[in-house]
């Protein structure tokens, strides 16, 4: 999978904060006020990789309905990634 | 003592209701998800960000100003707890998740403002990284300040997809194309029905010239074929005016009009009827939001039918009216009531025009996904249908379809369209997914408390 080129693409609001994060052990960085799946999709082209399906997905409905963004942190909370807010230093997982 | 009194959700109709309540001497418990609130329609975006009303909200900016005013109005007055998932009602408990604890609130009386989300009919690759709701679309603009693609193409039917599509190319974004299943002729089928809200047709209209004029190619009557691309959008190819065309894209927001999120009202003991114009099933109320057969419980807004978000502010107050006049307070509302019966006019005008695309169930190809959290698929279903299953939650036993963390929230209404075309029955006699508690997914031990 590419993880040079982020899905979601920034049109405004881009002067905000520099937040470092990690992603699957990859140094990073978003923008504070960025959820996890921004600060993700802007990184890289998926979310996660579907546990049923083997393929990546990247979230659908980002209101909090579908449940198709669940990510983890290093530590093993769960959160879903398009209601939770990026904080600094979070490590965040994907990979099972 | 007073009146216990709580309301679930904090958009048009969750608003509206509680000023009224407070303006008649109540204090009601608000619980919402989101940590600020307007729900979807009018989200706000998060503390620093910049952009003005009229950037985010458009056409809208006022009244979205005006919801937040009002709140501000009675912040101090009620008791806002926000980031409060309710996922089970038990009796006349509400049992809910904040802050990652467990907590239960009792209530007398119950208004449910849950909201909608988008409709879905799935295609080949819906499941691919760069497909997203319609409101998912609007959702990364307004409240992130992202496009969800360098190209996004916008597919589906309703009244979101050309202002979604608007609301991208006005703010920068490339749009690849807007791709409906309705056809044109459809928008001048009932003049009166969109002569209810002139205005709001009218802003329609303006959205479509727009595009028009920004030469963003406009296709209607279409048949979705499918989204290209292994591990990532690139492309959607559509049937439309007998040849098979390819829209070059990275990104695809999709969604046919609304369904609403009406499983909290049905664990709270709501009955639910087959609306034909609305094609989905919902939760029976009268004239004034009352739940049928359950006392103590109203429902406002689009999750008890959709009709967008000026009527759900009247339908909030309206419930709130009826709320109060069920404690003994003598209240009159027939304004609201005037008002909203021309938005219901003229949503009846609207999904006739822009209608869910039912008849697309029929050809998906058997390997496509219906359910995105099981990966279940069309064949699997057409399976169960054959081997005699004839009701949705029998196949979703057998087949896992709407077993998954949404608990069918997205691909329920396709799964018993699918199942209705494998039949030759009409798609209400197939029964609709039940809700399930937990409605949303909550850590187990918070599932625990009632047990232990």
């Amino acid at each position: 999978l590419s993880t040079s080129h982020g899905q979601f693409r920034r049109i405004a609001e881009r002067e905000r904060r520099r937040i470092a994060f990690t992603l699957d052990g990859i140094e990073a960085q978003a923008l504070e006020g960025d959820t996890l799946l921004t600060a993700i999709l802007t990184t890289r082209g998926h979310l996660r990789i579907a546990e049923f399906a083997q393929t990546p997905r990247a979230g659908f409905c980002l209101m909090g309905a579908c449940q198709d963004c669940w990510v983890a942190t290093a530590d093993g909370v769960t959160l879903r990634a398009c209601t939770t807010y990026l904080a600094e230093g979070m490590a965040i997982v994907t990979r099972q | 003592m007073t009146a216990r009194v709580v309301i679930v959700g904090g958009g048009p109709a969750g608003i509206r209701a509680a000023e009224r309540l407070v303006a008649h001497g109540l204090t009601p418990i608000l619980l919402d998800e989101a940590p600020r609130i307007g729900g979807r329609i009018y989200q706000q975006q998060p503390q620093g960000f910049r952009r003005k009303p009229e950037a985010l909200y458009g056409s809208e900016a006022k009244k979205a100003e005006a919801l937040v005013a009002a709140f501000a109005q009675i912040e101090a007055k009620l008791d806002h707890r926000p980031g409060s998932t309710v996922f089970d009602i038990i009796d006349d408990r509400l049992i809910l998740l904040r802050e990652n604890k467990r907590e239960e609130i009792g209530f007398d009386r119950l208004i449910l403002a849950t909201g909608a989300m988008d409709r879905i009919m799935p295609l080949p690759g819906w499941t691919l990284p760069g497909v997203t709701t319609l409101g998912g679309a609007q959702i990364a603009l307004k409240h992130q300040g992202c496009a969800i693609g360098h190209r996004v193409a916008f597919l589906g039917a309703g009244p979101l997809l050309y202002l979604a599509a608007y609301q991208y190319a006005k703010a920068g974004a490339a749009v690849a194309a807007v791709v409906t299943t309705a056809p044109w002729l459809g928008l001048g089928r009932d003049p009166l029905g969109m002569a209810a809200q002139a205005r709001t047709a009218a802003k329609g209209a303006f959205y479509l010239a727009k595009l028009k004029a920004w030469r963003v190619p406009l296709i209607a009557a279409a048949t979705p074929s499918r989204i290209l691309g292994g591990d990532s959008v690139a492309g959607l190819e559509v049937l439309a005016d007998g040849r098979l065309r390819t829209i070059p894209c990275d990104a695809v927001a999709l969604g046919y009009g609304l369904k609403s999120e009406s499983q909290l009202a049905e664990l709270a003991g709501a009955q639910f009827i087959f609306e034909r114009v609305q094609n989905q099933w919902l939760p029976q109320i009268d004239d004034h939001g009352r739940a049928i057969d359950r006392a103590g419980l109203y429902l406002a807004g689009d999750g008890a039918g959709i009709q967008g978000a000026d009527a759900a502010e009247l339908r909030g107050r309206i419930a709130a009216s009826a709320l109060l006049q069920d404690l003994g307070i003598p209240l009159h509302d027939r304004d609201d009531h005037t008002a909203l019966k021309r938005w219901h006019r003229f949503r009846v005008a609207l999904e006739q025009a822009m209608p869910y695309p039912s008849h697309l169930a029929r050809n998906l190809p058997d390997d496509t996904i219906l359910c995105r959290c099981e990966n279940i698929t069309a064949g699997e279903v057409r399976n169960a249908a054959d081997q005699g299953l004839r009701e949705i939650n029998r196949v979703k036993a057998a087949t896992r379809l709407g077993m998954g963390r949404c608990q069918g929230r997205v691909c329920g209404i396709a799964g018993a369209e699918v199942l209705a075309a494998r039949l030759g029955v009409s798609v209400d006699s197939v029964g609709r997914l039940r809700a399930q508690p937990p409605v949303k997914p909550v850590p187990i031990d918070a599932l625990a408390g009632d047990s232990l």
